[in-house]
């Protein structure tokens, strides 16, 4: 094939010289480069060396406020508030050892610390969080960030930075809902739920700011700033704005909330509060006694306040006795023991039984409390006199029948595993079984096996029993509702900053019972009675409060810890919206502690004016 | 000055279908330079771009497969016969124009200027493309005219061939690009054989025009050149603006980057300049400042003579090809090169106006490493040709 002009090539004299040309030209350029290169890097080198170490980028965390926390009427219960923190920049600090450590005693001083644990705080902090600032004190007067600045020259390194604080402004109201923040750990992190979340962010540790973290915590913001060599800002590279925490709206009503708090307080005695509405499980109030102020633990608390809030001789303020308590319940389990053997038709409603003041079973006497004997009665009856020996016949004719009846129906309801609460270290208490204490006495545990008595003292909630108010308030609830468990819940509403729904919080019920309409009908009846007929165990207690309500009290027999208290309530009977369990430690009888707290529950709910004295007597002692 | 410096053969050209296994003949030492570059720019992409990028081998990965892909393509080139391309000048030339005009026509923007096409898995600059096919087709427009080298007409022809895609290519805007197609037209002139009187006439006719562009239209209030491009032509006369955006804050940072390297670099953790994101476009248009500041003097001057081996053997190529078309491809090439080493790394050491193009097989990018060895393939092929002929393996009329 031939292409015209394309000629086998020969390199003229002229090609050559062009070629040469070319190739002149490719050095010249080359060298220009390469003396340029020259002049860079091994001439001017150290000056651009310098240059560059002064070239420095800081991050500066920009933080992003956590939402509110507010009860269902708006209230605010846990707002922000900016507060001072002092910081160190430590690749700041002086190379010098011997300024460095001049310039740690003289921070320690203004700060009211030691020297050595600054020191310490800074090695560790730098270590995890490298090029980072580290908080040494949160919080501290304007005095002494005035001083700092004052002095800057004597403190390099030294930084004043605005922080958000939690703040409480009604200090110890609902102290144990909402928990505490703290920085995020290692393990947190790589946990899905906290993704964005950065090392040294804080993040809810505990309580509702646990539960609900992932709502309440806004994104930080960065700010890129370019500084020199003496860490002066020369100019912001980019910012990233934060994006502030959502707004949780909590089922929790302030003036029930307080009201709880002031009746335990009142009483002075340790013990705990739940107020439900038991036909979707919002938990309208939630506390315990004695309590704390939760603005301790806004800037981080020290270890001797800490060992104090969890000394048992000071009654460990921060133990949710609402959630953590393991007591026995005393009568208040009649309920359960009710619709056990009306479920299981032990009983019939109208089933008459004889109470002759004591039931002898294997050579042992079981007594009515007081010595009373009420004769023969059906389960209405039985319930609003509490008496016992009518439920230890219950207890025997169950432990006769076997299948663990009263057990079965007890779990059931709710008792012996957590009820599934937004809100973390929920206990599972204590349903005692045949199986349970046979296992136990195996593995010489305990002193004897099961036997009759056991389930006997079971059916009046003495005993082994372990339950807490809230899981007392569900199977209330559970009654009250017709036979739903409930699932308990704080949460109510995820919402923006200005109110607006997000998300609505509701678990559902947890399942369903079929409760016939004849068995709550005779224990609501029971209930009712006792709360308002006379010689109902709680009728004094609610004479003369306008909504009918129908409760039990319970008195648990603690030996050396005293009887505990106990008093459970739906209200009002017929269409019960609010169901209250409350319990106190060495209270006495139900009537005498528990009941009355219960009562200003009620009243702050339905907004009943007047006052009755707190630890009327009953004249029934159950 | 030689009237007609080439003698009156032609050289045969092989059949497409010809069973070939020349690939034992190319240039070995061409190829080391290239997997040399290659080498270079994966080990500094990888530390460039460790603070950035989701995960930290996320540019050296994917600048690795272009790189495959490139040297897949240039070894298929290696062993075909080049001349075959003269044939599709007219093709090559339509191809390229309809490139150009695509992209300006639904092209994306970064920073104000059209240059790419988005493709599924990639970013396809069709400029980059451009500039093998514009020495492809103008060489053997140039071979054409051989004959009449000495013609104003020739001259004015090519360089008009040339022009018009240049323009096209300023309006994107890529002015570094449009730099780079009018000196493969120059290059391939003057190796053609163009008389010295026409290149004067050339630069007195350019002198003009830049006047034209950059003192009387401003002043007659229609502005050619975009704001960011006079800022980067004027930039480099004062570097000590601090406002981080400003074309001359970015060359001073590129600077202090190179000249903190010192001798022997700062290593790949003290390069604070390029950790700490000083540096604009660490991985693309500074890339160069980059092994600057990590392998200092004496990597750098690696890089450098890397580049100079391969204009070396561009021009030495040209001198052995079997025919001028070969020679013409060479020189086209070379001058491709040359430019855009001289122009990039120019720019990096604030002695050139910041232009934008990428530096040869160092710089991360598809269409550019891609190219660049698509380039590299068809010199291949011109030596591997040059040495079959040698040989007598090929046919000579």
């Amino acid at each position: 094939m031939y292409l015209p002009g394309d000629k086998r090539m020969i390199v003229t004299p002229s090609l050559a010289l062009r070629v040469a040309i070319l190739g002149g030209i490719a050095l010249v350029l080359f060298a220009i480069i390469f003396f340029r290169l020259w002049y860079l890097q091994v001439l001017s080198g150290d000056k651009y060396l310098a240059e560059a170490n002064d070239n420095r980028v800081r991050e500066v965390k920009v933080e992003a406020p956590r939402g509110q926390i507010v009860d269902r009427n708006g209230t605010v219960l846990v707002d922000n508030r900016t507060a001072l923190a002092v910081q160190v920049l430590p690749q700041r600090l002086d190379n010098d050892p011997a300024r460095r450590a001049r310039e740690t005693r003289r921070l320690a001083q203004v700060l009211g610390t030691r020297p050595g644990k600054l020191r310490k705080q800074i090695l560790h902090d730098s270590k995890v969080l490298p090029f980072s600032p580290v908080t040494l004190k949160t919080d501290v007067s304007l005095d002494t960030v005035l001083y700092l600045q004052e002095n800057q020259t004597r403190f390099p390194g030294v930084d004043v930075e605005r922080v958000f604080l939690r703040k409480y402004p009604h200090d110890a109201v609902g102290a144990h809902l909402f928990g505490t923040l703290g920085e995020v750990t290692k393990k947190q992190l790589k946990d899905s739920r906290y993704n964005g979340v950065q090392l040294g962010d804080r993040v809810g540790q505990s309580g509702i700011e646990y539960q609900y973290d992932r709502y309440l915590r806004g994104r930080n913001g960065a700010s890129r700033i370019q500084v020199d060599a003496m860490g002066r800002p020369k100019g912001e590279l980019s910012i990233r704005d934060p994006v502030p925490g959502k707004q949780l709206r909590l089922a929790i009503d302030f003036g029930v909330q307080k009201a709880g708090q002031s009746a335990l307080t009142g009483f002075g005695k340790p013990g705990g509060f739940v107020a439900m509405d038991p036909r979707n499980g919002q938990v309208l109030g939630l506390g315990s006694n004695p309590s704390f102020n939760p603005n301790v633990f806004a800037k981080g608390v020290s270890a001797s306040v800490y060992k104090r809030l969890q000394d048992p001789n000071n009654g460990a303020p921060l133990a949710n006795r609402a959630i953590q308590g393991l007591y026995p319940t005393g009568s208040s389990f009649k309920l359960i023991s009710s619709t056990a053997a009306l479920q299981s038709g032990l009983l019939s409603p109208s089933t008459v039984l004889f109470d002759g003041g004591s039931l002898n079973v294997g050579g042992i006497s079981f007594r009515n409390a007081g010595g009373a004997s009420y004769g023969a009665l059906a389960l209405p009856r039985a319930l609003q006199v509490s008496s016992d020996v009518f439920f230890y016949r219950v207890g025997l004719m169950a432990d006769q029948r076997g299948g663990d009846i009263i057990q079965k129906w007890a779990r059931r309801l709710g008792l012996g595993h957590p009820t599934g609460i937004d809100l973390p270290g929920e206990v599972a208490g204590l349903v005692p079984s045949p199986a349970w204490r046979n296992r136990l006495f195996r593995k010489h545990l305990t002193d004897r096996p099961w036997t009759p008595g056991d389930n006997i003292n079971f059916a009046v909630g003495q005993g082994d029993l372990q339950a807490d108010p809230l899981q007392m308030a569900t199977a209330y609830s559970a009654i009250a509702n017709g036979g739903r468990v409930v699932t308990p819940h704080i949460g109510m509403r995820v919402e923006d900053s200005d109110g607006r729904a997000l998300q609505e919080i509701d678990p559902g019920p947890k399942r369903r019972l079929g409760i016939a309409p004849a068995t709550r009908s005779a224990i609501i009846s029971g209930l009712r009675a006792a709360a308002n007929d006379p010689g109902g165990t709680s009728e004094p207690v609610f004479r003369g409060f306008p909504i009918t309500v129908a409760g039990k009290t319970g008195t648990a027999e603690r030996g050396a810890q005293g009887d505990q208290s106990w008093y459970v309530v739906m209200a009002p009977y017929n269409d019960p919206r609010i169901v209250v369990a409350v319990t106190i430690e060495r209270g006495g009888f139900g009537a005498e502690a528990a009941a009355p707290a219960a009562r200003r529950i009620l009243a702050a709910y339905f907004g009943v004016k007047g006052k009755k004295a707190v630890g009327t007597a009953g004249n029934a002692p159950n | 000055m030689p009237q007609q410096p080439h003698t009156p053969f032609g050289t045969g050209v092989q059949p497409f279908s010809e069973p070939r296994v020349r690939i034992f003949k190319i240039d070995f030492v061409l190829l080391a330079a290239t997997l040399g570059l290659i080498a270079f720019s994966i080990v500094t992409l990888d530390s460039a771009t460790a603070d950035t990028a989701a995960t930290s081998h996320y540019f050296s990965m994917r600048q690795g497969i272009y790189a495959v892909i490139g040297l897949v393509l240039m070894v298929t080139l290696a062993s075909i016969d080049y001349s075959r391309f003269r044939e599709l000048k007219t093709g090559l030339y339509i191809g390229m124009m309809g490139l150009i005009v695509l992209v300006l026509g639904l092209g994306g923007a970064t920073r104000g200027s059209r240059r790419w096409i988005e493709l599924p898995f990639f970013r396809f600059q069709p400029s980059e493309l451009g500039k093998v096919l514009l020495v492809l087709a103008l060489s053997a427009f140039v071979l054409d005219r051989v004959r009449y080298i000495n013609d104003r007409q020739t001259t004015s022809r090519i360089m008009l061939l040339a022009l018009v895609p240049t323009l096209l290519v300023m309006a994107q805007p890529d002015l570094g690009t449009s730099i780079i197609y009018v000196n493969i037209a120059l290059a391939l002139l003057f190796v053609g054989g163009t008389k010295w009187t026409h290149f004067a006439a050339l630069a007195g006719l350019a002198a003009a025009a830049a006047t034209l562009v950059l003192v009387i239209a401003p002043l007659a209030g229609t502005p050619v050149l975009k704001g960011y491009q006079k800022d980067r032509l004027t930039a480099f006369l004062h570097k000590d603006n601090a406002d981080p955006r400003s074309q001359g804050y970015q060359l001073n940072q590129a600077q202090t980057a190179i000249g903190s390297g010192r001798q022997t670099g700062r290593g790949v953790h003290r390069a604070t300049q390029t950790r700490l994101g000083f540096l604009p476009e660490s991985h693309t248009d500074f890339v160069f400042a980059v092994v600057g500041e990590r392998f200092g003097f004496v990597g750098a001057g690696i890089v450098l003579s890397l580049y100079a081996l391969l204009i070396w053997r561009a021009l030495r190529i040209l001198t052995i090809s079997k025919n001028l078309y070969g020679a013409l491809l060479a020189a086209g090439i070379g001058a491709m090169l040359l430019t855009q080493v001289f122009v990039n790394v120019g720019g990096n050491v604030g002695i050139m106006p910041i232009t934008g193009i990428p530096l040869p097989l160092m710089s991360y990018g598809g269409s550019s490493v891609i190219v660049t060895l698509v380039a590299l393939g068809i010199l291949q092929s011109v030596y591997v040709q040059a040495r079959e002929a040698a040989a007598g393996k090929t046919e000579t009329i």
